[in-house]
């Protein structure tokens, strides 16, 4: 009796776990392989190479500029579009006339496809007569090319995931703090605690788990991005705005070298684990979970 | 800790408060005057606004017009921050995040006590609330008396000279609610604040106020002593809320011949209120009930039948359960008869001899003394 339960069981998960090797850990366990193995070309097949390909990555200009970009784009896209989207949060959490509005505005940026909010951005950014420089021209400054500059260039991107992120995220905030009673705050302020109190010591620590949520997520969409810049800069100048995953892409369907290509891969998977676990540790202290 | 005299209570009162949210009116001309130091329950139906006054004097809420004094000063505007008062809600509002400590002490940090004198003050609250094991827990994992008594201790250790309360007890067990009325009630008169405590439980008001505001549809209908309340109450409505089962409201017309000559003689409708405690089974009795069933409750039980076409209720001693569909003959003294005018339900001031009658000559020196436990 215990066995048959014991093959039911395994009988009525067996769908989903074939999904789940066949789509998820086959191929993250053959991008691993692969990368010890060369790419096949023409008549001559893949061949084990150890860990060469790991070598050529460190010796690999190219892949230590996208990856300090990527820890710049992390850097400088994460905390600010967290802030933001607290800040929009917590301003449309109260009432006001047209708030729905504000809500609304708020989230379109999320909403829009992809490609289109960086299509909407190109046409921002376009040199000459695009929305900035027609601003910038009233006070008399000239045409800029934001995009086109290696050192606008990637800040120009950041700009844009800034402006969809935060509207994402304001979201996860907006619902948290509908989740936290009223009477919290008004049992506050009756013991004399202004706005700023109330926010830093009731309001703040008690959306810390929406805070973790929130910067996982954005942890992984920092190393995730490709489309935009497909569209605004297709990582140029000279890599100045190329990210890591930008970089696999390019190294394994345009340059076609597979095997570097699931090197690289191996290496942004790490990363993305370190990340992720080292968040929970440095978070679970801080985070009070109800 | 009744150290200091800022530690005395102060006086509240309510002028003509009204409050409209849109159509619906919460309140309408509420005046109350809770003297300093005293102990005042809002007592009243669900619903009849008793938690909107209580957040209008917390500051929480605005009135639509009328004023809120705490001695003496007019705090209509002050917004609650500033009103000196502490507040203990239905729901306990702890801080889920926070130690009991610190959820205790929340108060003085944000006014900058020392940290040493913080800790003194959140020993002796802490001593005197019996929560010493528990400081360093969350509030999840306290029972809900537990948290009861954390919420009490942020009202008290802030040392504010008025204290409001919203249903402190509704969470609590049968038990623990009676250990903690007698627990409050010494704590106030130990701490000497002036307390204003909602509640929708007769039972709670009447044994821990000194005076209780009976509350009904936005209106006070009476403010009065608990013993005043259930010997001459104000209104019809007070007479029915007050007391357990609530008393009997007869038409003048139930009463045959004395109630016509009572009417005629007070120039309006009555009725006439009797407690059912207040009936008593005697063969000389002038009201006649018909019976028409009974419930034993032990030490007493109730008669349930009619009078010239009311439902009434009698109180009578256990043993003494009559069957039903048999005629009673019922005693009442002079003082246990209650008139109101049938059209206002305002109690009459005015003794109206013809009502006299209902009572018997031998009856009349007879006094029921009401025993509060009972109600
Ligand atoms: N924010 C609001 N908007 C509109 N109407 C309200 C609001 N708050 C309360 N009311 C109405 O005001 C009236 C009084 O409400 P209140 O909460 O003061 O009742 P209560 O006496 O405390 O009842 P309970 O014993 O059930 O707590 C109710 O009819 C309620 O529907
Ligand atoms: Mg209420």
């Amino acid at each position: 009796m215990k066995r048959r339960e014991w093959v039911w069981g395994w009988a009525l998960i067996l769908p989903a776990l074939t999904f789940i090797f066949l789509f998820t850990h086959f191929p993250a366990v053959m991008t691993v392989i692969n990368s010890f193995w060369s790419t096949p070309r023409g008549r001559r097949p893949a061949r084990f190479v150890g860990l060469e390909n790991y070598e050529r990555l460190i010796n690999d200009p190219t892949f230590w500029k996208v990856l300090t970009n990527n820890l710049w784009y992390a850097l400088g896209t994460i905390p600010l579009s967290i802030g933001l989207a607290l800040l929009m949060a917590v301003f449309v959490n109260r009432p006001f006339r047209g708030r729905a509005l504000a809500r609304m505005s708020f989230f379109t940026p999320t909403v829009l496809p992809l490609i289109a909010v960086a299509n909407i951005w190109l046409f921002f950014y376009t040199p000459g007569f695009g929305l900035i420089d027609q601003i910038l021209g009233v006070f008399g400054v000239g045409a800029t090319n934001l995009l086109g500059q290696g050192g606008t260039a990637l800040p120009a991107i950041m700009a844009v995931a800034i402006w969809k992120e935060a509207g994402f995220f304001m979201i996860f905030y907006l619902a948290a703090l509908q989740a936290i009673p009223p009477q919290l705050s008004e049992a506050a302020r009756i013991e004399g605690a202004g706005r700023w109190t109330i926010f830093r010591r009731i309001t703040f620590p008690l959306l810390m788990p929406t805070t973790l949520f929130v910067s996982i997520n954005a942890v992984i969409n920092a190393f995730r991005l490709v489309d935009h810049i497909f569209i605004l800069t297709g990582g140029g100048p000279d890599n100045a705005s190329s990210l890591l995953l930008f970089y696999i892409y390019e190294t394994s369907f345009r340059y076609w070298d597979t095997s570097f290509g699931a090197t690289l891969t191996v290496v942004l998977l790490g990363l993305l684990c370190l990340l992720a676990i080292g968040q929970f540790f440095l978070f679970d202290r801080k985070v009070h979970y109800k | 800790m009744k150290s200091d005299a800022s530690r005395q209570g102060r006086e509240i009162r309510i002028e003509g408060i009204e409050k409209c949210w849109g159509e619906t009116t919460a309140l309408s001309g509420v005046d109350i005057t809770v003297p300093a130091g005293s102990f005042t329950a809002l007592l009243g139906p669900s619903g009849c606004g008793k938690s909107t006054l209580l957040r209008i004097v917390a500051g929480l809420e605005a009135p639509s017009s009328g004023r809120v004094r705490i001695g003496g000063e007019d705090m209509t505007q002050r917004p609650a921050d500033k009103r000196n008062l502490s507040m203990v809600f239905q729901s306990y509002a702890l801080f889920p995040h926070l130690s009991v400590a610190d959820n205790i002490t929340f108060g003085l940090r944000t006014r900058r006590v020392a940290k040493a004198a913080r800790q003194a003050r959140l020993e002796r609250v802490a001593a005197l609330l019996g929560l010493g094991p528990y400081l360093e827990r969350k509030p999840s994992e306290l029972s809900g008396g537990q948290q009861q008594r954390v919420a009490l201790g942020r009202a008290v250790i802030s040392e504010r000279p008025v204290c409001l309360m919203d249903e402190p007890l509704s969470n609590l067990d049968a038990k623990l609610r009676h250990a903690m009325r007698t627990e409050l009630r010494a704590l106030q008169r130990s701490l000497g604040f002036t307390m204003l405590y909602v509640t929708h439980d007769q039972v709670e008001a009447i044994t821990m106020a000194d005076q209780v505001v009976l509350i009904n549809e936005g209106r006070v209908e009476q403010a009065a002593p608990p013993h005043a309340l259930y010997e001459t109450p104000a209104t019809s409505f007070a007479a029915r809320f007050i007391g357990t089962p609530p008393m009997n409201i007869l038409p003048a017309t139930a009463l045959g011949e004395i109630g016509a000559r009572a009417e005629a003689e007070a120039g309006c409708a009555l009725h006439f209120g009797i407690r059912p405690e207040a009936l008593r089974p005697d063969p000389m009795g002038m009201l006649k009930m018909h019976v028409t069933g009974g419930e034993y409750h032990g030490a007493d039980a109730l008669v349930m039948g009619r009078i010239g076409g009311t439902e009434a209720l009698v109180r009578v001693p256990g043993k003494t359960l009559p069957s039903g569909g048999a005629p009673m003959s019922l005693a009442v003294a002079p003082q246990d008869i209650h008139l109101f005018n049938a059209a206002t339900g305002q109690r009459l001031d005015r003794p109206i001899s013809a009502a006299q009658a209902l009572a018997s000559n031998d009856m009349a020196q007879a006094t029921t003394v009401p025993d509060l436990n009972q109600i």
